[in-house]
Parts: C-alpha cells; sequence; structure tokens
C-alpha cells in the first residue's frame, strides 16, 4: 500500500515503529495460514501467545495492569494491522482488549484489575463480552438476563447470550445483565464470570459463511452463582457496556481500513501481473476506475480514523464521532472488497486470495458494534436532535 | 558488546537515481536497520540472553535520521544508542571505518558486531577495517559464533567449503546469514526505547579517497515469455535452450 | 612505472581460479598502462612453491612465494600481515585480490593496514587516468555505481568472473620469502577446513542452477532438482530462502539478497514464485528458466522461458530430455 497522502508523516515515529511491527507480524505468522483457517472454519489460537507477547492486548491499557500503554493512535494501527489479515483475528483482539479488559480497567475494582488484567495482556485469560442475546441485538436495553443479588451478597444469573466472539473458549465472560426486573435498563450491571462456573455453558454457533476464522458462541446461564466480588462495582446502566463498545467501534474504524487496504493491494498488483488481450489489465479504463475508487476512499478512510485518534488522546472524542467513522469505513471497506474481488476475476472466489474472504467477514463488521443502519440513525440523532429508534 | 548499525533502504524498492546522477531516490523510499546489521543485533541480544548478563550499545554514523534505526535496535531490546552524527556517509569503507573505530576505542567492547556487509553499499569492508584500526583480531561473515571463557569460535562459509577459526577477545565479528533472523520488535519494547540513553555525538569524518560519480540502473531485463504448459512445453524448452540460449 | 601486484589465492596446496583471474587483471593493468611488472604472492603449507609456473603462465613477471608449514590453512592475520607488508614495500599503483570468500576478509584488512583505499567487489575498472575508476553492484545488483579511487596504492578486490583467467605466459623469477609474522603468534587461529561435497559444484561457480521453492511442496521433492542437476552435469543445486528457513536445505544453498548471489549461464527456477529478494541473488545470470504452476507468479516476468505447469510432473520429463540431449552430444 502506498503511502499516497504521506500520511506516514502525520504519525509519530513511535506510531509507525508499532504500525511496523504488527504489520510484519501479520505477514510472517498470520497470511500464512488464514486463507486454510478460514475454510476450516478454525480460529488460529496457536498465535494467542505470540499476539500476547507482540503486546497487541489492552494495548491502550496502562503499563502498571502488564499492557503497552500506547496511545490511541497506535492502538487503532494495531487494528488496521490485524484486519489487513483477517477480520476474525481482529475481532479476537477487539474482545480481549476493547470488551473485557476495558470494563475491568474502567468499572472494576482495584482486585479485579491486578486480578485479571495482567494475564489477559499475556493471553493467559481469554475473555468474551456477553451483551447480545437472541432476541435483542440492536436494542440492548432490551435484555432479559437476569442477576439476582442474594442475602449474601453474592448473585445469581440466568440469561442467554448470542454472537459471542471467544465465547466458548474463555476462561472469563463479561455479562451484563439486569438487576431489578427485565424493564429497568438502569439496573443493568456488569459481571467477570468465570467460565467454568456451574450453569455456565458456551456453544459454538455452527454454519457460519462470514468471519469462519473466528469462534462464535452461544452462551447459556443458568442459575450461575457468582460471588459478591464478581460484579464491576463502578458498571451501572446502559451506558456501561456502550462505554465499551464505543472503544471497539474506535478499533474497527481502524481496523476496516486494513481489510480495505489487503484488497486494494491484492487488486493492484493482480492488476499490474495479470495480462489480458496482449497487456495487464491494470491498463484498461474499467479497472483503474476500480483501483482509483478504492484507493481515494482508503485515503479519505485513513484521515477519518487518524484525526479520530487525536481526538480520543485529546480526551474529547465523542460516541456519534465514533458512529461516523465505523458506518463510514466498514461500509467502503465492503465496497472495495467486492470491487477487489471483482477485478480478480475467477480467481476471485478462490481462498488463495484474499478479497472474497474479507468481503465476506466486512458483512459481519457491518452488522456488529452497531449495525450500519444503527450509527446511521445515532448520526441522525445528532444531526436534528430527534430520534428516530423507534 | 557493541553493534555497528547502518540505516539502509528497503530493497524490495523500485529504485531511481536522483537527479545528481550520482544517488538513489530516496523520496518515499522505506529504511530500516540494514539486512546484515539486524543479523547482528539479533546475535548480540542472543549472546546476552544466553549469558544472563552483559550490555548491548548500537552504534550509527549518519544524519538524525539514523536515530530512529537506532531506536529499532533498542526496541528489540539493545541498551543504549550512539549517534555518530555527520551529514552523509562517505562512501570510502576506510574513512567510515575510522569514525566507528575512534567511538569504539576506550568503549571497553569485548565483541564488536558487525553485518557481513551493508546491503546498499556491499563493500563488506568497514567491519574488518575497524578491527585492524583497533588492533584486535577480527573474523568476518561468521555465519555461526559461540562464545565462552573469552574465547570466540567461529565458522565462515567458502565456496563448496567452510573454515572454523578460533580467536580471543576482545574482537570484531562481522556476521552472516544463518545466525539469527532479527526479532520483531514488541510494543512494550518500542515504548521502552524511548527511555533508553541515545547519545548524539558529532562525527569527525576524515578524507574520503572514494567518490560516487555516478550511478545508474542495469539495464531491464525482458522476459516474460511463456513457451508452453505442463510437460508438454518440455521439447519446446530443451530446443530453445539448445539453439537460442546455446546453454545445452 | 609502477609495478601491479596480484595476490593468488590458494586453498589445500592449489590455485584458485579466481587468484589467476586477479594476475590476468593485473596483466592487463601493467599492458595498458604500457610497463611495469606484474607482482604476484602465493601463500601456502610447503610445497605450493611449486604453482609459480602456473601462475607465471598467466602473466606473473614475479612471483612471491611464502611457505610454511603453519600456512596450510588461511591465517588472515598472517596473510593479511604479509600481503600488506609485501605491499607497502613495493610501488604499486594497483594491487588486485579476488572478492571471494577469502578475498572480502583479507582485502579490507591488508587496506586498513596500509592505511589506503579499497573498491570492494569490482566487476570493471579503468587505471589508466589519476583515479581508479571501478563499476561496482550496489543495492542487490538493481543499481550500478561507478566510483572513482583515488591514492596510492589503490586495493581492488574483483567480483569472482569478471575478468576471465587468460594465459599469457613469462617466465617468472620466484622469489621465496618469509611471513611477515609468525604463524604460531597469529591471534585467529584456523582450525579446520571443512571441505563440502567435493563433487558438488559450487554456487558460485557452476555454469547451471537449478534451484527449488516452495512450489516442490516437500523436502524429498528436492530429489527431482537434483536428478536435474545431475542430468546436465555441470550444474549446482541452489534454493529459496523459505525452504532453507524451514530447515529442507542447508543455509548455505540459499539465494537471495543475504544468500548468495550467482550469476550462472543458465539458472533453472523450479517451483519458485519469484519473491524479489530472492530475483536479488539471481537476476543476473544469462538465461533464466522457470517452471511454476502459477501464470502469475513473479519469477515469470524475468523468465526468458517459462513453463506454466506443476513442478513436480514438469521435471522429471524435462530431466530426461536434457540427459538425452547431452547423451546425443
Amino acid at each position: 500500500m502506498t503511502d499516497f497522502y504521506a500520511i506516514d508523516s502525520a504519525l509519530s515515529e513511535e506510531e509507525r515503529a508499532v504500525r511496523d511491527s504488527v504489520h510484519r507480524f501479520v505477514d510472517e505468522r498470520v497470511l500464512p495460514i488464514i486463507g486454510d483457517c478460514y475454510v476450516e472454519g478454525r480460529f488460529p489460537r496457536e498465535l494467542v501467545p505470540e499476539l500476547a507477547s507482540l503486546g497487541v492486548f489492552g494495548a491502550n491499557l496502562p503499563e502498571e495492569y502488564g499492557c503497552a500503554g500506547l496511545n490511541n493512535v497506535s492502538y487503532g494501527l494495531i487494528m488496521q494491522e490485524l484486519e489487513r489479515g483477517d477480520s476474525g483475528v481482529r475481532s479476537f483482539a477487539s474482545v480481549q482488549g476493547a470488551l473485557v479488559m476495558y470494563p475491568i480497567f474502567a468499572f472494576g475494582s482495584d482486585e479485579q484489575k491486578r486480578t485479571y488484567l495482567p494475564k489477559m495482556a499475556n493471553g493467559e485469560i481469554i475473555g468474551c463480552f456477553g451483551l447480545t442475546e437472541p432476541d435483542y441485538g440492536s436494542n440492548p436495553a432490551g435484555m432479559i438476563t437476569m442477576a439476582r443479588e442474594q442475602s449474601d451478597g453474592s448473585w445469581v444469573l440466568n440469561g442467554a447470550k448470542m454472537w459471542i466472539t471467544n465465547g466458548s473458549t474463555a476462561q472469563a465472560a463479561v455479562v451484563w445483565a439486569k438487576t431489578n426486573g427485565d424493564k429497568d435498563e438502569r439496573s443493568i450491571r456488569g459481571f467477570v464470570v468465570p467460565t467454568n462456573t456451574p450453569g455456565f455453558t458456551a456453544r459454538d454457533q455452527k454454519g457460519k459463511l462470514s468471519l469462519r476464522a473466528s469462534d462464535t458462541s452461544e452462551l447459556v446461564l443458568q442459575d450461575v452463582h457468582v460471588p459478591a466480588d464478581a460484579i464491576l462495582p463502578k458498571s451501572g446502566g446502559l451506558k456501561s457496556p456502550l462505554m465499551c463498545l464505543t472503544q471497539a467501534r474506535y478499533g474497527i474504524a481502524w481496523g476496516s481500513v486494513g481489510a480495505a487496504m489487503a484488497c486494494y493491494d491484492e487488486a493492484a498488483s493482480y492488476a499490474c501481473n495479470r495480462v489480458m488481450f496482449g497487456k495487464p489489465i491494470g491498463a484498461f479504463q474499467l479497472q483503474q476506475a476500480r483501483l482509483a475508487e478504492m484507493l481515494t476512499e482508503i485515503v479519505k478512510g485513513q484521515l477519518l480514523t487518524l484525526h479520530l485518534g487525536r481526538l480520543k488522546d485529546a480526551g474529547t472524542m465523542t460516541p456519534q464521532q465514533v458512529s461516523l467513522a465505523k458506518r463510514n469505513n466498514v461500509s467502503m471497506a465492503t465496497d472495495i472488497a467486492r470491487e477487489a474481488r471483482r477485478l480478480l476475476g475467477a480467481n476471485g472466489i478462490l481462498a488463495e486470495y484474499a478479497s472474497m474472504r474479507h468481503m465476506a467477514n466486512l458483512e459481519s463488521v457491518y452488522t456488529y458494534e452497531g449495525t450500519h443502519d444503527v450509527h446511521t440513525l445515532v448520526l441522525g440523532q445528532a444531526i436534528t436532535g430527534l430520534s428516530a429508534f423507534q | 558488546m557493541a553493534v555497528c548499525i547502518k540505516r539502509a533502504a528497503d530493497m524490495e524498492t523500485r529504485f531511481k537515481i536522483a537527479a545528481n546522477g550520482t544517488s538513489v531516490d530516496e523520496t518515499g523510499v522505506k529504511f530500516d536497520i540494514a539486512d546484515f546489521d539486524g543479523f547482528a543485533v539479533e546475535a548480540a541480544l542472543q549472546l546476552k540472553e544466553k549469558e544472563g548478563a552483559g550490555e548491548v550499545t548500537v552504534i550509527s554514523l549518519g544524519p538524525d535520521t539514523v536515530q530512529e534505526t537506532l531506536r529499532k535496535a533498542l526496541s528489540m531490546g539493545a541498551d543504549k544508542a550512539v549517534q555518530l552524527k555527520t551529514d552523509s556517509v562517505p562512501a570510502d569503507a576506510l574513512a567510515v571505518a575510522r569514525v566507528l573505530a575512534g567511538e569504539l576505542k576506550g568503549g571497553g567492547y569485548d565483541l564488536v558486531l558487525f553485518g557481513r556487509m551493508a546491503i546498499d553499499a556491499a563493500n563488506q569492508s568497514v567491519g574488518p577495517m575497524a578491527a585492524e584500526l583497533l588492533g584486535v583480531p577480527c573474523v568476518s561473515a561468521a555465519s555461526e559464533l559461540t562464545i565462552a571463557n573469552g574465547r570466540g569460535t567461529a565458522r565462515r562459509e567458502l565456496e563448496g567449503a567452510a573454515e572454523v577459526l578460533e580467536f580471543p577477545l576482545p574482537a570484531v565479528v562481522t556476521i552472516d546469514e544463518g545466525i539469527a533472523r532479527p526479532r520483531l520488535p514488541s510494543l512494550k519494547g518500542i515504548m521502552a526505547a524511548k527511555k533508553k540513553p541515545l547519545e548524539v555525538k558529532p562525527a569527525q569524518v576524515g578524507e574520503s579517497r572514494v567518490k560516487v560519480i555516478k550511478m545508474e540502473l542495469p539495464p531491464e531485463r525482458t522476459g516474460g515469455r511463456i513457451i508452453g504448459e505442463g510437460p508438454a512445453a518440455v521439447p519446446e524448452l530443451v530446443r530453445l535452450l539448445q539453439t537460442e540460449a546455446k546453454v545445452l | 612505472m609502477a609495478n601491479t601486484f596480484a595476490f593468488v589465492e590458494s586453498r589445500s596446496g592449489e590455485l584458485r581460479r579466481v587468484g589467476l583471474e586477479a594476475v590476468t587483471a593485473a596483466r592487463q593493468v601493467a599492458d595498458a598502462t604500457g610497463g611495469g611488472d606484474v607482482h604476484a604472492l602465493v601463500i601456502g603449507a610447503p610445497g605450493i612453491a611449486a604453482k609459480a609456473e602456473v601462475i607465471g603462465a598467466h602473466g606473473a613477471d614475479v612471483v612471491e612465494v611464502v611457505e610454511h608449514p603453519g600456512l596450510a590453512l588461511y591465517s588472515p592475520d598472517v596473510v593479511a600481515a604479509t600481503a600488506a607488508e609485501r605491499i607497502g614495500a613495493g610501488s604499486y599503483r594497483v594491487a588486485l585480490f579476488s572478492a571471494s570468500a577469502q578475498g572480502r576478509d583479507l582485502a579490507p584488512r591488508v587496506a586498513a593496514q596500509l592505511g589506503v583505499a579499497l573498491g570492494a567487489d569490482v566487476t570493471a575498472f579503468e587505471a589508466s587516468g589519476d583515479a581508479i575508476v571501478v563499476r561496482h553492484p550496489v543495492n542487490t545488483g538493481k543499481v550500478m555505481a561507478t566510483l572513482s579511487i583515488t591514492g596510492t596504492p589503490v586495493l581492488l578486490s574483483l567480483r569472482p568472473g569478471a575478468v576471465t583467467a587468460a594465459r599469457a605466459p613469462r617466465t617468472a623469477r620466484v622469489e621465496a620469502i618469509a611471513p611477515a609474522m609468525d604463524p604460531a603468534s597469529a591471534r585467529v587461529v584456523p582450525k579446520e577446513l571443512r571441505a563440502g561435497n567435493t563433487a558438488k559444484l559450487d554456487l558460485g561457480e557452476a555454469p547451471v542452477i537449478v534451484s527449488g521453492g516452495r512450489g516442490l511442496r516437500a523436502p524429498e521433492n528436492f530429489k527431482l532438482v537434483e536428478d536435474l542437476a545431475a542430468a546436465f552435469g555441470n550444474a549446482a543445486v541452489g534454493a529459496t530462502r523459505a525452504v532453507t528457513d524451514d530447515g529442507w536445505r542447508p543455509h548455505t544453498d540459499q539465494i537471495g539478497q543475504t544468500g548468495r548471489l550467482v550469476s550462472p549461464d543458465l539458472y533453472v527456477a523450479c517451483g519458485i514464485s519469484g519473491a524479489i529478494q530472492h530475483l536479488a541473488g539471481m537476476r543476473t545470470s544469462k538465461t533464466i528458466v522457470a517452471i511454476n504452476k502459477d501464470r502469475e507468479a513473479p519469477i515469470f516476468k524475468i523468465a526468458d522461458y517459462g513453463v506454466v505447469g506443476d513442478v513436480l510432473e514438469v521435471l522429471p520429463v524435462l530431466t530426461d530430455a536434457v540427459r538425452k540431449a547431452k547423451q546425443s552430444h
């Protein structure tokens, strides 16, 4: 990917070094195996210790918890490079960092932070984030998973969660449940549930045609009894899980640019090598138009996320700004993946080429972490002050 | 231990000649630790880890842009860095060796490593020259290296053979392919590098008796001729090798 | 009129061809600059003096011979000190070495001891002007540098094969001289010379190289590459970094940017995709044949003759055809 708009010059040396390290890791360790993993429907779990020693998990959390302590632009670049490899690999890192380590960091007690964060940073404990339910996706406020407080302060959880990345491999689940009847969204609290607690089961969802190199599970909690110190004490209301989602969506806005870059690189290289009618197909106007469109959208997406990262580092980033970036970048990435697939012709349907894998993956990325449509309404409300959600 | 490293262009680049005709155009080119020098840094780090002790200092001659290269070595695990500051690296390997030897002398290094050669200038000279100037033993292009009890053993590849040499420390060794692949800097390593000492010293570069008078691109290789598919193409291939290429 | 110096490399009592290339180059300088003698230096175990005649046959006027039982193996400290002493004692304009593995160790040491410049790994040079002008491939051969070198003498190391050793018979005067230092006091001690499979041609010298990459799918399939090399009769076997990193072949077989740089008459790339760092090692081969099942593989862009097909199917058929072609000669 050429640095067409000299965006590297707007990155610090450290940010470039972070990006280059993860880039090399993806080239050497992810790309050689990921096509096969996708076809087999297997997450490359063997990469988890390597990702951990690289320092990818919770990379923007403080060094005192065993994390790399990077700024948010660096975190974004990590997501970009991971997703250049595969959205499933980036999803693993997003869940571990933004959806499990972040809530423990933001809402947990000192003891919870000390107990969990260093081991999650080094990959010893894998986590998952239990918010979405079979009947409550875009509307998490409607969740029916309940946590009933017992006389001794402990809790009993009942409910089901669905579409949970890492669900079947996690040792700890951050589960969101209502504590005061199923209508009170203000009573939503977070709980760190060891997955070997009796009553907790996780089962992989089969038959996925997207994010195949990722573990996606259903969780069932049947009278899962956890001690009083399992609750995330500073969590309260829907705002808590939404703050986690904002972190993850920020990473996804960068990640989708990475997927787009991978497809563009593949298409551009193919266009220069593939000869038809006596010349490379890149010499024909229609293919050049495709490539020009791809490059333009990628550059726009890069500048969007870079500025968003600077705002996040300055402490002024808003969730609506994240919605704008996630919505735009995932949408443009799905288009680029599809156009790259088409440029590759028949070869583009093979797993040895990346574009169709990215194309399929990006359909999940379009839908999860707030669907494209939901983010559209977030922006609509931000613009007009009027909610069109219901 | 000290490791002398050079900042060099990524050799995957499609090089262009600069307008002055005597250098390579650097616009848009990515730079990194020169290939063999990366092996040398890794070899030093592995020796340090094996010993459980020892400090690795990386040294580079050049303008401020080499600081990024030095910090990359620090992020891999080197402890200290020194920039010998000069506007441009001379084409005369002896002039480079003199500056480096000046810095290395009095550093108390038991072992000084270089890459076998700078991947760009490809002279393969600076390491052995520096050793001569320092008056210490040198083995160049080591493909295997062990250090024990103040002595080293190294293997060098020759044409169709290999030689094994022993030497006392302190010594200079230049590192060839086969010893170590440079490790990926971890993200924590990148953060830690910012806190490690990087000293900038003005370099006293003496006379350079080698000057570049021209850089040019060799003639493009024409190729791309597919003569056939599968085993059926063999007769035609053999015919062409006999009659056209005349190599059979 | 200045004389020209040539260091003649030897190994195990035999002169190496690159040593005679240096002598030929020195003869060319002497003839081109209209005078001056060629002085050649050869160092080895007792018996090496017998090679002086061959050195003279390639154009040396004087052959200085150092014979010592402690110099059966290349002892860098002794050889460098001796060469520096001989060069320093004469009035040479140019002193020539080979840029072989030994020469690339030796020449810089000598240059530093004498405090003079070295033009390393040159593919051509011009000694007639005030400065010596040389050509030297840089940036893995992607760029050719022309350098001017001043001072007296100028040391040059010649890329093997840049000059073809040629007979230019003279009756050379042979002088026995002592090493500049006692080999027993050398700090770097040569312990052993491990000959490779002497039946195998070295990659740097073989006119034909047959090379294998990942497309061979398994290390056992390298047998097909070896069979083709054997069919050619004068071929060496090379490998890509991918398969040497995986341990299929030794590192010393690796052709590429940080491996061996080769320039054979014929390079046959079997199941090699053509990564840039591999091309850097073989791009200057005279004729390149590529066999790969992927039509889009980058190797085809630089191949003179490309065959799109499964290397495991094509190689046996090609080996057979080459064998027959060789027999009918």
